[in-house]
């Protein structure tokens, strides 16, 4: 099913669920978007740690419930934004249920070393939705083609 | 892509040299590597990133894990780092206030 508007550019990946696979997801999408010269290379590079975070998230709850499914990323350029989604098969989370972690400067934090994952993705991204079904978790992110702004050095995650 | 891992020795630092990408699949070594170190008695640590030009989330979970290991066994853990691309992942996370990052490996051992 194609429900991408005239003029989009769409690329699907179907990847098994094995951390090798993103570096390649990584790859693939950060050329397909930088190929866009409104994205510049720093744009570009925060792109590329969403989709390397959204598809860490996928390929780990995906190899726990059923390794034997696919993870999908899939990328549409359209009206000048990145609209990028994963998904996994592994039946669903809900992301304002997951545990919180103290601050990062907080002696404490120490004690996680995980949980800056999704933090980072609502960071680098313009929006960003989780659907959840039974099946599973789709996170979709949009990118605009601006530079991130300066505004994280003040507000760091958790502050 | 792949994660080279080397380690020496400075001024009595001992010195493990990334280079290429830490993440999901080349973490796990990283991590490995690092509680062999410490296990080992090395708890003055620094870690070149030098030569990494990717790092997510899960390599940088592993460098909390490195820290609070060495800071346990009454150690410290440093960081080189000079990439801007690299730099900026800790800086939107707050770890800058966390970890001493040090611009070389001279600067993170005098």
């Amino acid at each position: 099913m194609n429900t991408s508007s005239p003029g989009s550019e769409v690329v699907e990946l179907r990847l098994p669920a094995r951390p090798e696979v993103v570096s390649m997801a990584r790859l693939v999408i950060g050329a397909v978007v930088t190929a866009d010269p409104a994205f510049d290379d720093e744009r570009g590079a925060d792109v590329r740690l969403a989709v390397s975070e959204a598809c860490t998230n996928a390929v780990e709850a995906q190899a726990a419930a059923d390794p034997a499914q696919e993870i999908v990323v899939r990328c549409e350029l359209t009206d000048g934004l990145v609209c990028l989604s994963v998904s996994d098969h592994a039946g669903g989370f809900d992301p304002d249920r997951l545990p919180v972690h103290p601050h990062v400067t907080d002696p404490q934090r120490l004690e996680h070393e995980s949980g800056l994952g999704i933090p980072l993705i609502r960071l680098l991204s313009d929006t960003v939705d989780f659907q959840v079904t039974p099946e599973g978790t789709t996170v979709t992110m949009t990118f605009a083609p601006r530079p991130l702004e300066a505004a994280p050095l003040t507000r760091p995650i958790g502050a | 892509m792949d994660l080279r891992l080397d380690v020496s020795k400075r001024n009595g630092w001992t010195v493990l040299a990334a280079d290429g990408e830490i993440d999901i699949a080349t973490a796990p070594r990283l991590r490995e590597q690092l509680i062999g170190l410490v296990n080992d008695g090395a708890t003055q640590l620094i870690v070149d990133l030098g030569g990494v030009d990717f790092i997510d989330s899960t390599g940088l979970g592993v460098l909390i894990g490195a820290l609070k290991r060495v800071r346990t066994n009454g150690g410290d853990l440093a960081l080189v780092c000079s990439e801007p691309r690299v730099l900026k992942i800790f800086e939107i996370t707050g770890l800058l206030n966390v970890f001493a990052v040090h611009p070389s490996v001279d600067a993170a051992a005098s």
